[in-house]
């Protein structure tokens, strides 16, 4: 008992983990007390920021005149890719990605310059003032011009088993569907933005709104020709991330470094909001090319399908996500032979990048949308073709990429989620409703999910944390995780309290630094609490043995029998009912020199990964959910509301089921967002025309469904050793939003009485509903 | 005449000195003030980050406090005003106020960063005393985005705080207290600081006549109603008026008068205050406007505004054409003359109004019981969204003959039209689905619009001859569902 347990939580003390404890910050938020980089004090002498940014697409950068700009009062920086000293790359895992356009400009919206002046109005003004001399080039604006060009960042990746084209052939039956999906903008309501200052001999301090603060010191290093030492990155606390601030929070900050090299100035950039939309990448959007093969039952014999990424103008975390959509077709579908091939297509649009899902929204709907035809062709329900494809429990239970579905829930979360939604009872209410309305319709839409948890790269899953016992009693922790709102910081605070058996409130998090923990991974694919979780577990843990070792001494007494309970260290034996207050222990310790600080380290055991052969075991475990939505549609306007869902997701054992249950609904939310009022919209000359909250609508509070039923999947703790049993959150309920999607389909082919496909497009913007509902309209009248 | 910009901020007088009247209120309080609560998330009145309350102007639904877009605001605008933010909610001992702890509690919050604005759009409504009914809710939370939660613990905690009366802090009578003396006068002037780059003069007329003249002797500075709009160009733009007379003040503007048959709607008057004028008759109008912006862009927000700037895909601006009706424009040389709606537009942005001449009021008839006059939003997103489509009708039948009709669009020309070949395609015709469908038909000959990221020319084209559809079956199917909110 010296020892704490991973698996077990004796649960003495206020705040451990598997309650549902408030976000740390909470209350800080609604009074306006909690701090963003933008609101701290602004040191003496600073000056703020602007960009320039490319009006072209794609164009020759003869030349970049800042004379003019350098003179104007108040300006005292100005630079170019000339007055870069280290290397113009910002690239986060491949090379030559530009912080400032070299020679070339790629996308309209790509930084060119950049200006800090005295004022933030002088230094947008200025940034305005800047004559750039381009000679424009032919760009690629759109997948299907860069599929008709070829024109790829890298080679084609494929995830393939067994003989695709042989069981096609041999499949009694076969049907191909073609359809897309958008991209989407992160909206976090912060900002991208960085606060550079310098300190002395070169060393610089960053402030950054980002996930991944070594990646800023590393490129902040990079573009400056520094060593790592130099380079102190933090964040206390993010407005909002969603993955937009894993790679692209990295060169706005080597930007704000740049001025500040150059001005000997503390830098602060913030990127307006206009400025942030354009030049900061989004979620890929993809364009499907598929043949299914299948028999009379519905089930699934072969499965070839072409997914066109696209990457935007470099490479960036492209094949990160690429990845994880080819390994997320399969989703909860047992596929004996099957092809997954992945284009990454290279655009002259700015680069895409990670989004919460990260590919996986974009990998499952390709079986969500096969299966919605196989059911149509058949004349069966969807719900019965999906139930003769799911993986097997014993058999039938490999993934195309090699890796065993071991933990399988998916029959549960469906089962569960059928109930809770009461199926059969609405399908019958939905189809009666439909029978009698001819303007507004009704649909109902499944959705089982299965998602992979980990990073793709098995050298990202590690993580550290620094955790300190003070002589009181009070415990300071640090850690590798950031926190985006996400809920990461007290989760794993609550399982150091949880270790030492102490009120939360005894436990301080501070803020992320790559000076307290190094090297780490970003706050990203949903392995946050899973990794820093594992990490300050360790490091407690050490120093709860060491206190342990001290108190047997100090009880004369074995160390197993040394007991952590309700904020007290005692003696665990019949008959001896010694104890003292931890703080008390805290404090002999100190007397007794003993090391009170300890870091802690963790590596996810079992991953591996062939990045050659797309085969391995890349995923810990996977996590999994259910979804039913029910929507309505006009079929005169195309506009349509969600006006119900019920959702279940596996959360393992949850750390902490308030905040868990704040993920699923917000991921819920955004999926919603992302597959139907969210979208992108590029002029003819590739300039982004939804660059603000007014022209891109992401979901409101009465867009939310007015039923909105959440369960967590009861008693179902991780089969793996994660840390407390408990399962990854952020990531995998966003694709639940998927229902939603399904639902408006079977809305829209209620108006022929479900005979025909029904092809929807994503985002299912009312527009895209109003002409799929007359494409079949059209078919029928045409007889 | 002074030229210090006094208000009061969470309940005690202040005085901007040194600031530009031009700057936004959001970059003041950030700035000088370092009131860091209220935060910039779009500097467009769109996300809501940046809500603060009005503590001396009415709600739309008669509340005390209005929510309101600070980075929309300008300085000289709140002259003489009370504002409260987010930092003005803890009681004199400290205690947060109880809707701050109950969006904490409920696990409102995320990230933080929309939270202070729905705080404050909170605040409102719990001072407003409104009931917790999901519309009112929905309504008061319409111009506040969040992205991390899902809305549905905010709701929850909107719901809670509606049944709590300690929730209600007498603010109305804390303000009473120590409003700042606005000093008397037919025009209060102020300018930016001598010396700064960001030198605007901002004139505040307090008389029609002060207001006339300044248009006369000044026809470029800007006039400057709620600024929803106009406010874009320095919020968002980061432009520097030389010179704004702000209509706010001048009485006659503010004035909503309604007469048995007929609306007069001064052009200065918020769409907060227009909204419970729009009963009756005039309902399909009251529920357009309440999806028109958010409680905040209509708590500025003013008819005045929406005829001054004349875009085609202002909302109001087709009802206005479906009821026929008159705006009045009143110069210091001329007087006031009535331009009827159907002259007012004559381009894109552009209209009958005169360099010398000031938007006064517009005046409505209201329907007669016997006249159909429907009106429908179509946008992406339900609240807060600017329209693909707007349509606005006025048909008179008899006997079952189409004996008038007005049809006007938004969002399908350069300015804001009527469907003039369909409405010559209805009248004298049968009310029929023959009729209907021809005049859906040749509608499309009415119209040029354009592809834009609200929707492409085609959609438009569709949606308008189907809205005239639906109108058909809303007037002749009574029984057939055509409300997707309702359902």
């Amino acid at each position: 008992m010296s020892a704490a347990d991973p698996d077990r939580a004796p649960g003495t003390a206020r705040g451990g983990v598997h309650k549902a404890e408030r976000h740390d910050s909470a209350l800080k938020h609604t009074t306006g007390e909690a701090v963003y980089i933008d609101d701290m004090a602004e040191p003496a002498g600073l000056v703020h920021a602007a960009l320039v940014l490319s009006p072209v697409a794609h164009g020759r950068l003869a030349a970049v005149d800042l004379t003019a700009v350098r003179a104007l009062p108040g300006v005292v920086a100005a630079v170019t890719a000339a007055d870069i000293p280290g290397r113009n790359d910002i690239a986060p895992i491949r090379d030559n990605e530009r912080l400032l356009a070299d020679g070339v400009v790629e996308y309209a919206g790509q930084p060119v310059a950049a200006i800090a002046a005295t004022s933030l109005d002088v230094a947008r003004a200025a940034a305005k003032k800047v004559a750039l001399e381009i000679e424009p080039l032919l760009p690629v604006l759109t997948l299907d011009e860069a599929l008709d060009r070829r024109s790829l960042l890298y080679p084609p990746s494929v995830v393939a088993r067994g003989d695709v084209d042989a069981a096609m052939k041999g499949a009694p039956r076969r049907l191909s569907g073609s359809f897309r999906v958008g991209g989407q903008e992160h909206f976090y309501l912060e900002g991208q933005i960085a606060l550079v200052a310098p300190g002395e001999d070169g060393d610089l301090i960053v402030h950054s709104s980002t996930q991944h603060p070594t990646e800023v010191q590393h490129i902040v290093s990079r573009v400056l020709g520094l060593e790592f030492n130099q380079v102190t990155v933090m964040v206390r606390r993010m407005g909002g991330a969603f993955g937009g601030k894993e790679s692209n929070a990295s060169w706005v900050a080597a930007a704000a470094a740049l001025l500040a090299y150059q001005s000997g100035r503390p830098v602060k950039l913030r990127l307006p909001r206009a400025d942030d939309m354009v030049a900061t990448g989004k979620r890929h959007a993809f364009l499907y090319r598929y043949e299914v093969g299948f028999d009379d039952d519905g089930r699934v014999l072969a499965l070839d399908a072409t997914m066109a990424a696209d990457g935007g103008h470099s490479v960036d975390l492209t094949p990160g996500v690429l990845g994880r959509a080819l390994t997320h077709v399969d989703n909860v579908y047992w596929l004996p032979h099957v092809r997954c091939t992945g284009l990454a297509c290279k655009t002259n649009t700015v680069s895409n990048t990670a989004f919460r899902g990260f590919g996986g929204p974009q990998g499952v709907v390709v079986m969500e949308d096969a299966v919605g035809r196989i059911a149509q062709a058949l004349g069966k329900t969807p719900e019965a073709v999906r139930a003769v494809n799911f993986y097997g429990e014993g058999t039938n239970d490999e993934t195309p990429y090699g890796q065993k579905v071991e933990d399988n829930q998916i029959r549960r979360c469906v089962a569960q989620v059928m109930r809770d939604a009461e199926w059969e009872r609405r399908r019958a209410e939905v189809d009666a409703f439909n029978r009698a309305s001819p303007v507004l319709k009704r649909g109902l839409g499944l959705f089982p999910l299965k998602f992979g948890v980990s990073f793709n790269i098995p050298s990202m899953n590690q993580a550290g944390a620094l955790v300190h016992v003070y002589s009181d009693g009070s415990i300071r922790l640090n850690h590798g995780g950031t926190e985006m709102g996400q809920g990461l910081f007290v989760k794993v605070a609550q399982i150091v309290a949880e270790v030492f058996q102490v009120d939360l409130d005894r436990i301080r998090v501070t803020p992320t630094s790559t000076g307290e923990v190094p090297n780490t991974s970003p706050t990203a694919a949903s392995t946050g609490s899973d990794l820093n979780g594992w990490a300050a577990f360790a490091a407690a843990n050490t120093i709860r043995q060491r206190m342990a070792a001290f108190a047997a001494i100090h009880f004369d007494v074995p160390e197993e029998v040394i007991d952590f309970r309700d904020n007290r260290v005692c003696v665990a034996r019949p008959g001896d009912n010694r104890a003292m207050a931890f703080g008390e222990l805290a404090k002999l310790c100190h007397a007794g020199r003993v090391s009170l600080s300890s870091t802690g380290f963790y590596k996810t055991p079992k991953i591996h990964w062939d990045p050659a052969t797309m085969t391995g075991r890349p995923f810990f475990y996977f996590s999994y959910g259910a979804a039913v939505a029910e929507v309505a549609i006009d079929t005169l306007t195309g506009e349509t509301r969600v006006l119900r869902a019920d959702l279940v997701q596996d959360c393992g054992r949850s750390l902490n089921p308030a905040v868990d249950l704040g993920q699923i609904e917000g991921a819920f939310a955004q999926g919603m967002g992302w597959l139907t009022c969210e979208e992108l919209w590029w002029d003819k000359q590739g300039r982004l025309r939804t660059a603000g909250p007014s022209t891109y609508k992401i979901p409101g509070s009465r867009d939310v469904p007015p039923i909105f039923n959440v369960r967590l999947l009861d008693d179902a703790p991780a089969r793996e050793a994660t840390i407390f049993r408990s399962k990854a959150i952020g990531e995998p309920p966003l694709l639940l939003a998927t229902a939603v999607w399904t639902a408006l389909k079977d809305a829209i082919s209620s108006v022929v009485d479900h005979t025909m496909p029904v092809h929807l497009d994503a985002p299912a913007t009312p527009e895209r509903v109003l002409m799929a509902v007359r494409r079949l309209q059209e078919i029928v009248a045409a007889g | 005449m002074s030229d210090h910009i006094a208000f009061v901020l969470n309940g005690r007088p202040v005085t901007a000195t040194g600031a530009s009247p031009a700057m936004t209120l959001l970059d003041w309080l950030r700035g000088s003030a370092r009131l860091t609560g209220t935060k910039e998330g779009c500097a467009e009145g769109d996300c809501g980050a940046c809500t603060v309350v009005l503590e001396d102007a009415t709600t739309e639904r008669g509340g005390p406090c209005a929510p309101v877009n600070a980075c929309l605001l300008m300085l000289g605008q709140i002259h003489g005003r009370a504002v409260r933010t987010v930092e003005g909610l803890r009681g004199a001992d400290g205690t947060p106020h109880p809707v701050q702890r109950a969006l904490a509690e409920g696990d409102g919050t995320q990230c933080g960063y929309c939270t202070p604005g729905i705080i404050m759009s909170m605040y409102a409504f719990a001072v407003g005393g409104e009931p917790a009914q999901p519309e009112l809710i929905h309504d008061a939370l319409a111009g506040n985005l969040c992205r991390c939660t899902g809305y549905r613990p905010i709701v929850e905690a909107m719901a809670r705080v509606a049944q709590l009366p300690e929730a209600r802090i007498a603010a109305a009578a804390t303000v009473a207290a120590s409003m700042p003396e606005v000093p008397a006068g037919p025009v209060f002037r102020t300018a930016a600081p001598a010396g700064q780059p960001d030198g605007a003069r901002f004139d505040v007329p307090a008389t029609m006549d002060a207001l006339l003249a300044l248009r006369r002797d000044h026809p470029d500075a800007w006039l400057l109603a709620g600024g929803t709009d106009l406010g874009l160009r320095v919020s968002h733009d980061r432009e520097v008026p030389a010179h704004v007379v702000y209509v706010g003040r001048v009485p006659e503007l503010q004035v909503i008068a309604a007469t048995p048959g007929r609306l007069r709607i001064g052009a200065a008057a918020s769409y907060a205050r227009l909204l419970p004028q729009l009963d009756g008759a005039l309902m399909p109008f009251g529920a357009m406007v309440r999806r028109l912006g958010s409680r905040q862009i209509r708590a500025m927000g003013t008819i005045g505004g929406n005829l001054g700037t004349a875009s085609p895909i202002g909302d109001t601006l087709p009802v206005l054409l479906a009821l026929g009706a008159s705006v009045h424009l009143r110069s210091a040389a001329n007087g006031t003359r009535a331009v009827a709606i159907d002259d007012y537009f004559v381009g894109y942005r552009r209209t009958a109004l005169r360099a010398d001449e000031i938007i006064e009021a517009v005046e409505i008839e209201v329907p007669a019981r016997d006249e159909i006059f429907h009106v429908d939003k179509v946008s992406k997103r339900r609240d807060q969204d600017i329209s693909a489509v707007l349509g606005a009708y006025r048909l008179r039948i008899d006997g079952g003959i189409v004996r008038a009709a007005r049809l006007a669009f938004g969002g399908m020309a350069a300015t804001p039209a009527r469907a003039r070949q369909a409405e010559a395609a209805l009248v004298g015709r049968p009310w029929s689905d023959a009729t209907v469908a021809a005049a859906a038909a040749v509608m499309e000959g009415d119209f040029q619009p354009v592809d834009d990221w609200r929707g492409s020319a085609r959609y438009r084209q569709v949606v308008a001859g189907n809205l005239l559809r639906r109108l058909h079956v809303r007037v002749t199917r009574p029984d057939v569902a055509l409300e997707i909110d309702r359902l």
